[in-house]
This record gives C-alpha cells, structure tokens and sequence, in this order.
C-alpha cells in the first residue's frame, strides 16, 4: 500500500495555493505536491502554470531538470545512496553490486524497492551513507544494505550491527 | 543535583546510532530515578567518535566515544558519569583534535543547545551584530574587507569588495542570499554549521543586510539534508519570537527576515547564478557574467551571495575585529578554514584552524592515515571539480594560493583520501560522467565535452588506441577548460588532468579481458 493518498486535484489546489502565487514559489509548489503525493502527477503541471501564470512548457521544463522531482509514484522503498569520491572511496559501488546481485533496480523504477543513486549526502567521514525515508543511516555495509532492501526500519540499521 | 549530558543530533552523529544512545540514556535515568537532562547539540567534528556522548562534571564535560545504546546500561553501572570507564576520553577540551584548534566560527557547534537563543547570547552570540547596528554601513564593509575575508565556497573572491559593490549599488530593494547548497562531496561544514549553530548564519545574514542595505534574506539549502532543513526552520520560527529578525533588529533599524527555500537535487545550483534562476522558480541554468549578481542578481536586483561559511565567520569579525581575524592565516588566506576531512581516512571529521596548515598533517597527524589501514595513494582537495594529488604532494599548504600552484584548488575545504586500492582512470572517468549528469546545458564545451570525456575515457581504459585517444583528451580539457561559461565545465578537468599528470600508469594499464 502506497505511504502518501491518491491524486486529487482538489488537494492538490489546495497544495499549490499555500505555497505562493508568484513565479519564484514554483519549486516550493513542486515540492510541497511531492511531499503531499509522493510524485507531480501529470495534472499538477498545469495546476502550478496556472497559479503563477507561466507555461505548462516552462513548469514541465522546471520539473523535469531537478533530479528530486517524480513523475510517477514512487516504489515503497527507496533507498538514496551516496556514489559520490567520498563514497567511492570506502566501497560504495561494492554495494551497487550488492544490489544487482539481490535484483534492486538501481536508479530504474521498482514496484517494492529501489536504489536512487544521489551524490554526496554530507556523511562524508562515516561512509557509505544512504538516505532512506530521512534516516541517514552510515557506516553501510552488505549486511545492512540486504537489511534495507528486506524492509527493516532504518532507524535500527544507525548502530553497528553485532 | 540534575546531571547534564550532552548527545549530538547532527545527522553524521544520527547516522551511526546516536537517537538510539538518548533514547536509553533518558530511559536509564528513569529507570534509576536519576534527574538528567539531556541536552541534544551539534556535533563536535571528532566523527569517528560518534556518537560521542558528554558529561558535565566538576571537571568540565568528559566524553564517551562510540557509544552504543548497548553501552548505555553498563555507564550507568559504574556509576555514571564513570570517568575511569573504558570508553571515557576525559576532557572533551582537552583531546588532541580538538586542543589543536582555533575554532572561531564553529566555536559553539556541539557545544549548545543549537535552538537556544538564550544558550546562543550566554556564548557572545549576538554581539557582532549590535556592533554592526553601531555602526554605518560603509564602516562594517571596511571591517570586512579588513579582516581579508575570502568566499568560502570555493572561489576565493574578497567578500568585503563585494559587499561594497552592493552597497554602492542604488536600488530600493537589495537581498542577501545564502548559497547553502554544499553539493561537494568530501564537504558538510556547511551542514555542520547549520544543525550545530544557526543562529551564528542568521546573525552573519543580518550584518550583510545592515551593511549592504538589505531587509531580505533567503538561504537556499540542498534537499539532501533534510536534518539541516528542520533545525533552520525551527532556528528561524526562534530568531523572529526573539526579535533577532523581522520588522526590526534588535529593536533597531529597518528589520531583516529570512526565508528557506529548498534545492531540488541539482549539484549546478551551488553555481550562484543558477543558485539565483533556481530561487526564482526556474531550471538551475547558469547566467552569463556580466552583469555581476552583485549589481543584478536576484529579481534583478543587487544582490550579495555569500556562502554559508563566509557570513558565518562574520559575527565572529564584527565582535573581536577584523585585525584579530587578519591575524591568523598564510599569505593572502587570512583568518581560519574548516578542514572536512573524509573517505577513507581513519580520523574523519571537521576541524578549524588558521590557514596554512600543511595536507600532510591534516591526512597523516589529524587524520591518522587511511581506514582501510592501506598506503594514502590520492588525496582530492575542493570537491568533484577540485585536482587529485599524489602523496608526494602532500607537503603543500592548504591556502588558496598555495593550491592553485599545484595545480589544485582549495574549494570549500572538503579532503577526500583514497588509499592504494583506488584507479585513477576511473576516478578521471567518474569526473566526466558527474559533469555530464549534473551540467546545466546552456554552454556546449560542457553539455557535449562531458558526454565526450566518458566516451574518451571508456576507450582510454578498454584500451582502444590509446596515444590517439589521449591526444583527444588533453584537446576536449584545454576546451572545456578555456570556452565553458561556469566553474562546472571549465573545472571538468581539473580532476581529469591532475590524475593523468600524477597517476599516468592507471591511463596504462593492460585493459580487462573481457
């Protein structure tokens, strides 16, 4: 079952018209419907357009250059790991290859779970690091890695695991 | 007698356990009917120990590194706080790491209660910006451009000269914007700062304001850190209840506000004209210089766009003088740099001190060598665009200066190690590919030199004429390098060239049998 409620336009009016009306309140906007639906439906396009008098073209074109913006629902899980040198530098892509072998998509879309690559979670001195539903969890390894693909709660995964 | 113990919430600390460390701290407590309070800081910047727990004693507060919620039971056991147990570090002052610093901007992160303004004020906080409200305008400007202030983000540029470009600027609106989008890897300082003390960015965003003429301020934050998000949103909901911001100062001049506006995952945006298309509700797309943002930045409008780090180190400046900050430093770097010290480095985590520290001692003293136990082969200084140096470089100071002679670049201070394990062909491909996903687009050398800088390096690696292909990348740097519009494409090779000149076997090796 998905963590965020289904499309409807009238919330999502009601998203938009919180977050400004004037053309600099357009990624506010955006977020606040992904945060609120968990992707930019389609339809929210012309919602934002509209509330700040610009384009569809111009917000589609906004959309779709952040790497942080969806436009489809997002897997279940996903799980945002740092590939970035100071990552690499303590075996970040060994993980990569983790997931390939435990069949996770990375950066692909996934119904249950998903690896997003992300460079550089500011966890720089306690890698590899991932972001998973605003835990920051260090110190990664294979084990806690399989750990999260399985669905445990980040939060458990922080303390070494003995 | 209530017991006070200090567990840091900075998301680096909250990353190895430090949540669970409270949570059965405050249980234990309980549990024994002990009354302690549990104060939640920054952290320190000793992050190898974390989560570093501390407790306050007659002797000042003792540490305890690594602390798991495991661990909690048995502190308790030997009668808390057990100086003499075996985690104990004794004086958290008095550590080496932290002995050896000068910490002027981050005096306070990990220290106090980052969302007490009463805790902030107690600490000298708030001082500087009453001098700076003493004071005219063009007179804070001098003391900034006196103290010899430098951007922190990277390039260097004198701050003071360009407060007085906004300040000389007519306009009826001006805005202070904070580029608060640390997207470097190997960097946190920002994000340190912001979880561990933020009311010292605020004060440092409301000096700019008053010197330069501004009522309006905006930091604009990566989304990656979403800890960093809610300490500043609760930090400035606090600011304005305290009359540090909105329709007056301090109960002085024309006020100052300050609003949050988040990133959306684009490393381009820490660039400060796409930083400014971006707060403007467009795609992050480079702006062509000139017009200086200084004279038409945001809206338009003359605008200053300092880093999180630079308007941080100025209430410091505008409290003890900018001779005082002058004083510290090498060469033309004065006053302090916050060193981030990350990979694979066995003593990871942020110190401050004045500039011209050599890289040796920072990766070999401080650092204590790599974590994997292996030789130190590479060390990247300045983030994803900055050079890879070699252990036989390791002698060179860390100053803007200093750097750019090696053929480097300081950046915003981040220190990536990598040990004998690392291949610098791929480290030198990686560079191209990170260009080719985060470019804005708008200049061609960086759009199509990124795409073709991993092509040239596929080849390099698999081994396809080699010598030709070599020859296609030193001419694909020198473009990129010479006819990019931003730091992103004309910096490309900067990682590329510096691994190459330093490491050329990697570019040599026998390819892969497939």
């Amino acid at each position: 079952m998905s963590r965020y409620p289904a499309w409807s336009v009238e919330d999502a009016r009601d998203v938009v018209r919180h977050a400004g009306s004037t053309a600099d309140a357009v990624l506010p906007m955006l977020h606040a419907l992904q945060a609120r639906f968990g992707f930019i439906h389609a339809e929210a396009i012309g919602l934002v357009a509209q509330a700040v008098n610009l384009s569809r073209a111009e917000i589609h074109g906004t959309v779709t250059f952040y790497h942080d913006f969806r436009t489809a629902p997002p897997p279940a899980r996903v799980i945002r790991l740092c590939r970035a040198e100071a990552c690499q530098a303590v075996g970040c892509e060994a993980l990569v290859e983790e997931a390939a072998r435990l069949g996770v998509p990375v950066d692909r879309a996934g119904a249950e779970v998903a690896i997003e690559t992300v460079y550089c979670l500011g966890n720089c001195a306690l890698g590899p690091a991932a972001l998973v539903e605003g835990e920051l969890v260090g110190h990664l390894d294979a084990a806690k890695l399989r750990a999260l693909v399985a669905g445990c709660d980040p939060a458990t995964l922080q303390e070494p695991l003995s | 007698m209530t017991l006070r113990v200090f567990i840091p919430a900075d998301a680096a600390a909250l990353s190895v356990g430090a949540d669970a460390v409270a949570r059965v701290v405050a249980e234990a407590a309980d549990r024994r009917g002990m009354a302690v309070e549990i104060v939640r800081t920054g952290s320190r910047g000793l992050l190898w120990l974390e989560p570093l727990m501390e407790v306050a004693t007659g002797q000042g507060r003792v540490g305890f590194g690594n602390v798991r919620a495991g661990d909690v039971a048995g502190l308790f056991d030997a009668g808390f706080p057990a100086v003499g147990h075996t985690q104990a570090l004794g004086r958290v002052d008095e550590l080496p790491w932290l002995a050896r610093q000068t910490r002027l901007t981050f005096a306070r992160v990990g220290v106090s209660d980052p969302l007490s303004l009463d805790d902030y004020r107690a600490a000298g906080g708030l001082r500087g910006l009453a001098a700076a409200l003493a004071m005219a305008p063009g007179e804070i400007v001098a003391w900034v451009a006196a103290s010899g202030l430098r951007g922190r983000g990277g390039a260097g540029f004198p701050t003071g000269i360009k407060w007085k470009t906004v300040l000389g600027a007519a306009a009826a609106q001006k805005y202070i914007v904070c580029n608060a989008d640390e997207g470097d890897s190997g960097t946190f300082a920002d994000r340190m700062l912001i979880e561990g003390d933020p009311f010292t960015l605020i004060e440092g965003m409301a000096i700019a304001g008053v010197a330069v003429g501004a009522t309006k301020g905006f930091v604009y934050l990566r989304s990656e850190y979403p800890h960093a998000e809610a300490v500043l949103r609760r930090a400035l909901a606090v600011a304005r209840d305290g009359g540090v911001l909105g329709a007056s100062l301090l109960g002085r001049g024309p006020g100052f506000d300050i609003e949050l506006r988040m990133g959306g995952g684009a490393y381009i945006c820490g660039e400060e004209t796409a930083l400014l298309e971006s707060l403007e509700g467009r795609r992050g797309v480079v702006r062509a210089k000139p017009p200086l943002p200084a004279l038409q930045g945001l809206f338009g409008l003359p605008t200053v766009v300092n880093n999180v780090l630079s308007l941080a180190a100025v209430p410091w400046i505008m409290t003890h003088g900018a001779e005082a900050y002058a004083a510290l430093g090498s060469g033309r770097s004065r006053g302090t740099l916050v060193v981030q010290l990350a990979g694979n480095v066995r003593r990871g985590g942020l110190f401050e001190l004045p500039f011209g520290i050599s890289l040796r001692e920072v990766v070999e003293e401080i650092g204590g060598g790599t974590r994997s136990g292996r030789k130190v082969r590479a060390v990247q200084v300045g983030g994803p665009l900055g050079a890879y140096l070699p252990a036989s470089l390791l002698d060179t100071k860390l100053d803007y200066e200093a750097l750019a002679g090696v053929q480097g670049m300081l950046g915003h201070g981040g220190i990536v190690v990598f040990d004998d394990t690392v291949d610098m062909a791929r480290q030198a491909r990686f560079a191209f590919e990170f260009c080719a996903r985060e470019s804005c687009g708008k200049c061609t050398p960086c759009r199509i030199g990124a795409v073709r800088g991993v092509e040239t390096m596929d080849r390099i690696i698999d081994g396809r004429e080699r010598e030709k292909n070599l020859a296609v990348l030193d001419d694909l740097a020198t473009l990129m390098t010479d006819a990019s519009l931003c730091a992103m494409g004309g910096l490309t090779p900067l990682p590329v060239r510096s691994a190459l000149r330093h490491f050329p076997e990697d570019f040599h090796r026998p390819a892969a049998v497939a």
